[in-house]
């Protein structure tokens, strides 16, 4: 029940029978297929034409407004136009499919629509709403402007007959009796109410959305006109006084003030006053507007609205011929002080003479904004530039180019836009829609969207050469100028010369030194400087991931010099939908050929790059495909003398790389192939090249492991154990595979274990990182006999395993004390937070459990037992 | 519902008329009455305004309603109608 009304009890009584009988039709109408309200719908449309006339005739005796003739018009451009835009539209059931997208659209009816009619187009728009309520099975109480009543009850009747006729249920339609504000008051607020459509007068539309109900409020217009030096001055003239004299100017859409170019303004008024228009003189011009609006409101006097124009004129005494059709008026401004710049429903039209182009879009967006706001504006030019500004700075709903006003604005006759009666004016009119109002407004579309795979990729270096002897594979490259980016412990020991050796003899080759860390934009800029210096076509990276990546940057700035760096860095949570674009035009082209001497951080073959920002004393991550090199040489030559630490450090970053990438929700069978090869490799041959670093197999195959699960992390990315890893190393210096292994046997119980809180992956049917790490002990023999045996069993192998590395196996170890450890955590669990690295974690960790984390690390208690607890089942 | 006392069978032809007569016959239900709707494929507002009504009559009575193989389509109907409520449902 709405709130407490003053209504007497019978009038309530009155009011809910008909809200109950409308509710019931609503529901019923519900199991009505698509088939049975198209047969209904044509039935109507061809009863509102037969009866058309008749019912405009009912409107003008009644209303005393407007033209019969045009008023038959719009009945039939009711029916007829709207038959012909709805007809073949879905309204029930699935209305609409994109399957290429996973998507439906499901109409549900809105149920009781409460819809106010206006004075000056009272049938046509009952019977517009009629069709439309039917075409989407929804049922409708009307109540008319008072003053129509008895034209709109007939059409109602009309309308409700026919359609009950051909299977409409009962009471799908219903006209209140003669009525007040007060019953529109209770029905606004009703609960069995779904909808008001108000089209009306702006209190009606104000009080539909003063209602607290979803609403469809249609308000009045001022519409401007521009009529630009460039346009057919014979189309335009016509056009206006066509639309200006349909119906005698009832069409809120209807032109208000027309601006001329001072270039043909003569002309036009001319043309105006031969085709039948009366040019008031300046004092006529006053006349007309004391008795067109009151001077007290600004706004028109009903008693104008709709007549014809040679009965004003007589009202006003002006000097027309017996035939004048229209009433031109020349002013000087806009605003209260140039009252006929408002809103005339009549045959009464303002003219303004613009001198320039600036003028004349001022004086039209001043118009606009005098009551017009968010409606109608009409431009005549030929000159598509003013045409698109024009359409830039009025703020209209419909933009009628070079046509009528009100039957442009209409749709369906002038121009495609969709036939209505109700023109929505934005949130500039008070309205939530700038639409032609339509079937789809009168509908609750649903979406059903069906799981859609996120597309994936595989992305990796073009071309891949790897065992011993695979540098000889710089012969194939031909480059004019050659730069090889290395560092001097690696020119000292003669690697820089192994590679100088097999590039081809005609190429000028260059060597640029830098130092082993992690590049600083100072030292990326000089390489760049290098390379335009020599106009190089090819850079050979040889080094560590850190000489990788300054390679990669120095690619990125030469080729495209404008690309900023800081900018390139904005972190992203999808690669695919990130912010930042890399830039895709390219000053320079020079090819990367990475070689890579330590075998772990698989730089060689990946779309990261890190950088030092010096400045900020941060490490800054770029990721695109686009830094990927284009060559990787995995030449175990260039880690025979790795040492025994580094052996170690870069070997668990590899295992890492493959243990994550493993249970990614990014993984997938492309990645998985290479994660489950990397892991393998790294299981057996780590140790054997840590104990016996000259045995040339196990460095081989270690080499090829770290650019393995370089291949699958490049696509399937890391996880939390990384972003534990780069928050703790980064605080207090320790190496990065050294970090990563002080974390991993507690990361793998936490990912084996039940999630807190899962991670949203659409690529993934169920939480999968314990049977994949399950996987894993199969793959490496390491026996259990069920999912949680197996976990823990490839823990205890990990742990194993860095043992025989002599890890430290906790934080303290490191010599970190509790104290120093516990004032860093929060830092850490917030930097750790921060980390890209976790956004392809199987689950989502939550701040409580990155500092369980990295206590669990700092102790280094047997990662097994909460493994043991927290088996997924 | 083991101790229904009285069942009747809802042609979906006509229906109103087989709802009126459910309702003179109320008073044998013996507290518990259920309607076989699995004959009705559709309802209108006749029906609607009949079981309304019936539903008044089985509350003067004190008779529990409940509506036997009622489709989804008519279940919606009754939902908005508000009619639900007033009936149980068995399948």
């Amino acid at each position: 029940m709405p709130e407490k009304s003053s209504l007497g009890e019978e009038r309530m009584a009155y009011l809910e029978g008909l809200i109950r009988q409308a509710r019931t039709a609503a529901a019923v109408f519900t199991q009505c297929t698509q088939e049975d309200v198209d047969r209904i719908v044509k039935q109507m449309v061809l009863a509102g034409l037969e009866q058309a006339q008749y019912l405009a005739r009912l409107a003008i005796e009644e209303t005393r407004l407007g033209v019969l003739e045009d008023k038959a018009i719009k009945n039939m451009v009711a029916t007829e136009f709207v038959y012909n835009y709805v007809k073949d539209k879905r309204t029930v059931g699935t209305i609409r499919e994109f399957p290429e997208r996973g998507l439906a659209e499901v109409a549900e009816p809105i149920g009781v629509i409460l819809s106010l009619t206006p004075i000056t187009n009272p049938t046509s728009t009952v019977l517009f709403k009629c069709i439309m309520a039917i075409k989407t099975r929804n049922a409708v109480i009307f109540s008319p402007h008072p003053k129509a009543w008895r034209c709109c009850s007939e059409a109602v009747r009309i309308m409700y007959e026919t359609a009950v006729k051909h299977g409409a249920p009962q009471g799908v339609f219903t006209c209140l009796e003669l009525h007040d504000l007060q019953d529109n008051a209770y029905l606004m607020r009703h609960k069995d109410v779904g909808l008001i459509d108000a089209t009306g007068g702006p209190g009606a539309v104000k009080a539909a959305y003063s209602s607290g109900k979803p609403a469809l409020g249609v308000g009045p217009g001022n519409t401007p006109v521009y009529l630009e030096k460039t346009a057919d001055p014979d189309m335009a003239v016509v056009d206006i006084i066509t639309s200006k004299t349909f119906d005698n100017g009832t069409i809120c859409a209807s032109e208000q003030t027309v601006v001329i170019d001072d270039e043909i303004y003569d002309l036009v008024l001319k043309k105006f006053a031969d085709l039948g228009a009366h040019i008031c003189s300046e004092q006529e011009a006053a006349l007309l507007a004391r008795t067109v609006i009151d001077p007290a409101t600004g706004f028109m006097r009903p008693m104008a609205v709709g007549q014809k124009a040679t009965d004003i004129a007589r009202v006003v005494g002006l000097s027309a011929k017996p035939n004048a059709k229209l009433l031109i008026a020349p002013i000087q401004g806009v605003g209260r002080e140039h009252p006929l710049s408002a809103e005339k429903l009549c045959p009464v039209l303002a003219v303004y003479r613009a001198k320039s182009v600036d003028e004349a879009f001022k004086v039209c967006v001043d118009v606009n904004h005098a009551g017009g706001l968010g409606h109608t504006a009409v431009i005549f030019s030929s000159n598509n530039d003013i045409i698109r500004k024009f359409g830039e700075v009025i703020n209209a709903g419909r933009i009628i180019v070079n046509s009528p006003g009100s039957i442009g604005a209409l749709g369906g006759v002038y121009n495609d836009m969709v036939p209505t009666f109700s023109f929505g004016c934005g949130t500039g009119g008070g309205n939530s829609t700038t639409d032609n109002v339509n079937v789809y407004h009168y509908l609750n579309i649903k979406r059903v969207a069906r799981r859609t795979p996120a597309h994936m990729w595989f992305r990796i270096p073009s071309q891949i050469y790897f065992n011993m002897n695979a540098v000889e594979n710089l012969r194939e490259f031909p480059s004019r100028s050659t730069i090889i980016v290395s560092n001097p412990a690696l020119e000292q020991i003669g690697h820089v010369d192994i590679v100088r050796r097999y590039i081809p003899p005609e190429t000028a080759v260059h060597v640029a030194v830098i130092p082993d860390a992690e590049p600083e934009a100072k030292v990326v800029m000089q390489g760049v400087e290098a390379l335009h210096f020599y106009k190089a076509d090819q850079i050979i990276a040889l080094g560590g991931g850190s000489m990788i990546d300054a390679a990669k940057i120095m690619k990125l700035k030469y080729e495209s010099p404008d690309a900023d760096l800081e900018e390139l860095a904005a972190p992203f949570l999808d690669i695919r939908k990130r912010v930042v674009q890399y830039p895709t035009e390219k000053v320079n082209r020079a090819r990367l050929i990475a070689i890579s001497t330590t075998s772990g951080t698989g730089s060689e073959i990946t779309p990261f790059a890190v950088m030092f920002d010096k400045q900020n004393g941060r490490k800054v991550t770029l990721a695109d495909y686009s830094l990927t090199p284009d060559v990787a040489i995995v030449d175990p030559q260039f880690v025979m003398s790795m040492p025994k630490g580094l052996t170690a450090d870069t070997g668990i970053d590899c295992l890492t790389h493959g243990l994550e990438a493993a249970v990614s929700i990014y993984a997938s069978p492309f990645t998985d192939c290479n994660a489950m090869q990397a892991i393998q490799l790294a299981f057996k041959y780590l140790p054997i090249a840590y104990e016996h670093p000259h045995d040339e197999e196990a460095r081989t195959m270690m080499h090829n492991a770290a650019s393995i699960a370089a291949i699958a992390f490049s696509n399937a990315s890391v996880g939390v154990n990384h972003a534990l890893a780069h928050a703790f190393g980064a605080r207090f210096g320790v190496a990065h595979g050294r970090a990563n292994a002080l974390m991993l046997p507690h990361v793998i119980a936490y990912n084996a274990s039940v999630p807190t809180k899962f991670m949203p992956s659409p690529n993934q049917r169920a939480y999968s990182a314990h049977t994949r790490y399950a996987l894993m002990a199969d793959l490496l023999s390491l026996g259990g006999s069920t999912v949680e045996d197996k976990v823990k069993k490839l823990i205890t192998a990990i742990e194993q395993l860095l043992d025989r590395l002599a890890f430290p196996r906790s934080i303290a170890d490191l010599g970190i004390s509790r104290e120093q450890f516990e004032r860093a955590v929060p830092d850490l669990v917030k930097i750790a937070f921060d980390d890209p690295s976790w956004r392809s974690n199987p689950r989502m960790p939550l701040l409580s459990e990155l500092q369980e984390l990295f206590w669990s690390a700092y102790q280094g208690r047997p990662a097994t037992q909460r493994a043991s607890r927290q088996q997924t089942a | 519902m083991a101790t229904l006392a009285v069942m009747f069978k809802i042609d979906g032809e006509g229906m109103v008329h087989a709802l009126q007569q459910a309702g003179e016959k109320l008073d044998a239900a013996n507290g518990q009455a259920v309607l076989d709707f699995s004959a009705v494929r559709r309802v209108d507002p006749a029906a609607v305004s009949a079981l309304e009504e019936l539903a008044g009559i089985a509350d003067g009575r004190g008779v529990k309603l409940a509506l036997r193989g009622v489709n989804i389509d008519v279940y919606k109907v009754l939902k908005l109608a508000a009619l639900a409520p007033r009936f149980s449902f068995l399948s």
